[in-house]
């Protein structure tokens, strides 16, 4: 039982690395903003896709979502809520965006 | 044999819990993506008043970034001692995962009371008043967490590391995890590309 337990927890080096990647990418990301490295919209990009990186790290390192056995239900909770996300987040910047613009001027 | 052989009850009562708080985590991220889709909205509304670039800092957020993830890092090595039943590593390492929390805390409360201080306040613009909710939200998160972590672990020091109290570490610490997660955004949503 106690064997069972710890052949299923993360290694500390993975934990090591997981933290040195964000640490890293973190350090990347806030370099490109501050000295502006590339035109806007391609900073936001690169600055958002380092930041999803970031994000994916820790829940496979720290949430163990990779672990997960079958029926991967917490998966599944998890593609559904970003799911939901992306419509809350893009659909009101582009209903609002177009109210803007069709009302405003 | 397989596994499912052997129904290990326990076990999955545990990861019944588990799912469930995992839930719980993604209504709450369902909570900070409409408050992230308001600050996409109205980061340009400042109605006269300053915007993100005139009051954020990019490297203040950055010291807050880098305390937040050592503090998430060290809670990982924390919950790994508390299954492994190494008590005392455990108190030490929720120790330290407690006071990087408290520290972002307090750097989060001298960056909002500067803003305020410098006279602008969450009424004066629809900007303010979307950064002043997911700040807020977010350090509330982390109070509650802290709030959290120094009642199981004193949990942990009177009854020791049981089924129940190892439970609450690792519910505990997913909150932990998660509060990092979102700051990932604030950070790069509000600081990084809001203050361009």
């Amino acid at each position: 039982m106690e064997n069972r337990e710890e052949h299923h927890l993360t290694s500390i080096k993975s934990y090591f690395f997981a933290y040195l990647l964000t640490v890293g990418l973190t350090l990347v990301a806030y370099l490109i903003a501050v000295n502006s490295l590339f035109s806007p919209a391609a900073l936001y990009i690169t600055v958002a896709a380092l930041g999803l990186g970031q994000a994916f790290i820790q829940l496979y390192v720290f949430f163990e979502l990779g672990k997960e056995l079958k029926p991967r239900w917490r998966l599944g909770v998890l593609l559904f809520t970003i799911m939901v996300t992306v419509i809350i987040v893009f659909g009101s910047i582009w209903i609002m965006y177009n109210l803007n613009y069709n009302l405003m001027e | 044999m397989g596994k499912e052989a052997f129904p290990d009850t326990h076990h999955s009562h545990s990861e019944n819990t588990y799912l469930g708080f995992w839930i719980y985590l993604m209504t709450d991220l369902i909570m900070f993506a409409t408050f992230f889709a308001v600050y996409g909205v109205v980061r340009n509304n400042t109605f006269g008043g300053p915007s993100a670039k005139d009051i954020l800092d990019l490297s203040y957020g950055l010291v807050e970034t880098l305390v937040l993830s050592t503090s998430s890092f060290v809670c990982a090595l924390g919950l790994r001692a508390a299954l492994t039943n190494q008590k005392q590593k455990m108190i030490s390492l929720f120790g330290l995962t407690f006071l990087l929390g408290i520290t972002f805390l307090t750097m989060v409360g001298f960056e909002l009371t500067h803003i305020v201080q410098s006279g602008y306040s969450w009424e004066m613009s629809a900007f303010l008043s979307s950064y002043f909710t997911l700040m807020g939200t977010h350090a509330a998160h982390i109070v509650i967490g802290l709030i959290f972590m120094a009642v199981f672990v004193a949990q942990v020091g009177f009854w020791g590391l049981t089924d129940v109290t190892k439970k609450r570490m690792t519910t505990l610490s997913m909150f932990w995890f998660f509060s990092y997660i979102v700051w990932i955004f604030m950070y790069t949503i509000v600081y990084l590309i809001g203050a361009q």
